[in-house]
């Protein structure tokens, strides 16, 4: 997607004083990069270790609610920090980022797997026994949670793309 | 055969000489790559956080490490392997660049440290299955580990923003 709304956008952010300041300082862009690979490492093994138990393949001696209640809140510690970075880095550089189809896709890729973590600590905060339940509902968990950890490496993927596309 | 004909005859091996040529897949290495390197941080870290007293109090040591250190691992050797290819199609390049350098110092250090832990400090992690603190040699381990390990992901970003391509090398 590159109408001319969007490109005239990241041009107009490309000079705003932020963007402008960022780019005559060679080492901001490196540094934020680094900033925002540490918190998606946090992010990564956190989510990964939620998504293993509720696949039955780790910490089976643990309930699913304590390993949800031990990772969950890295998940979301991390992402606030990963969203500051990012937004800084594409105020940075817009047209590298905004109009970039790997850039685009990792967006459309981490609001579903928001989505996704958001609603599986929904249901299961609202009833403690729908982790044992057999019914439909809990057959689409490990569905959940493979999409999950599939939807991860597809941004991680598309974040290294974004130079390259 | 000294140091400049290994990189040379490195850089023309099969492997590094695809991955060159094809416009696709060092894109895609480099997305492997990213991706263990972050596996191997993020379960390292909550393993060192536990040493040093900050996260997982409730649960001992010996636990947590028997919990993350297989990810850890597993993505070690494929953030290995993939490093490996990607060294090797630039063979030279990589190994004239500062922060390339200083990755893999750091990344020496942080296995002198995981040695030392595995069989002095922590031979014995069950000894400290009933302690919420650790000694001050256990901690210590942890911060040393989690800050080496930052500095491998700090230089490794560094280095794409300093290569500076040499070609050919006759």
């Amino acid at each position: 997607m590159r109408t001319s709304l969007l490109l005239s956008f990241c041009s107009y952010l490309e000079n705003t004083p932020l963007s402008l300041a960022i780019q005559d300082n060679a080492w901001v862009i490196p540094s934020l990069q680094t900033i925002h690979i540490l918190a998606i490492a946090a992010t990564l093994i956190a989510s990964l270790m939620v998504n293993l138990r509720l696949l039955h393949l780790v910490g089976n001696e643990h309930s699913i609610a304590s390993v949800m209640g031990r990772y969950t809140p890295i998940i979301w510690f991390a992402i606030p920090i990963l969203f500051v970075t990012g937004v800084i880095l594409v105020i940075a550089e817009p047209a590298r980022s905004l109009a970039n189809s790997a850039f685009q896709l990792k967006m459309l890729m981490l609001c579903i797997v928001i989505a996704i973590t958001y609603w599986l600590q929904q249901v299961g905060n609202k009833n403690a026994f729908f982790w044992d339940a057999s019914s439909h509902k809990s057959s689409l968990v490990p569905i959940l949670a493979v999409c999950s950890i599939a939807l991860w490496i597809g941004i991680v993927s598309c974040g290294r793309w974004i130079a390259y596309t | 055969m000294n140091i400049t004909s290994i990189l040379q005859a490195l850089y023309s091996n099969p492997v590094a000489q695809t991955i060159r040529e094809n416009e696709l897949l060092f894109p895609w290495v480099e997305a492997v790559h990213v991706f263990a390197i972050a596996l191997v941080f993020g379960s390292i870290a909550l393993v060192d956080l536990r040493l040093i007293g900050i996260r997982s109090l409730d649960r001992p040591i010996s636990k947590v490490s028997k919990e993350l250190l297989p990810i850890t691992w597993l993505a070690f050797i494929v953030a290995a392997i993939t490093g490996t290819i990607l060294f090797t199609s630039n063979a030279v390049s990589y190994s004239q660049n500062f922060y390339f350098l200083s990755k893999l110092f750091l990344l020496a250090l942080a296995g002198v440290n995981m040695m030392v832990f595995q069989f002095i400090i922590g031979r014995n992690l069950e000894r400290w299955d009933n302690s919420l603190q650790l000694p001050l040699s256990a901690r210590l381990a942890g911060f040393i580990s989690i800050a080496l390990w930052a500095g491998v992901i700090i230089c490794g970003r560094w280095i794409g923003f300093t290569l500076e391509p040499v070609l050919a090398v006759s």
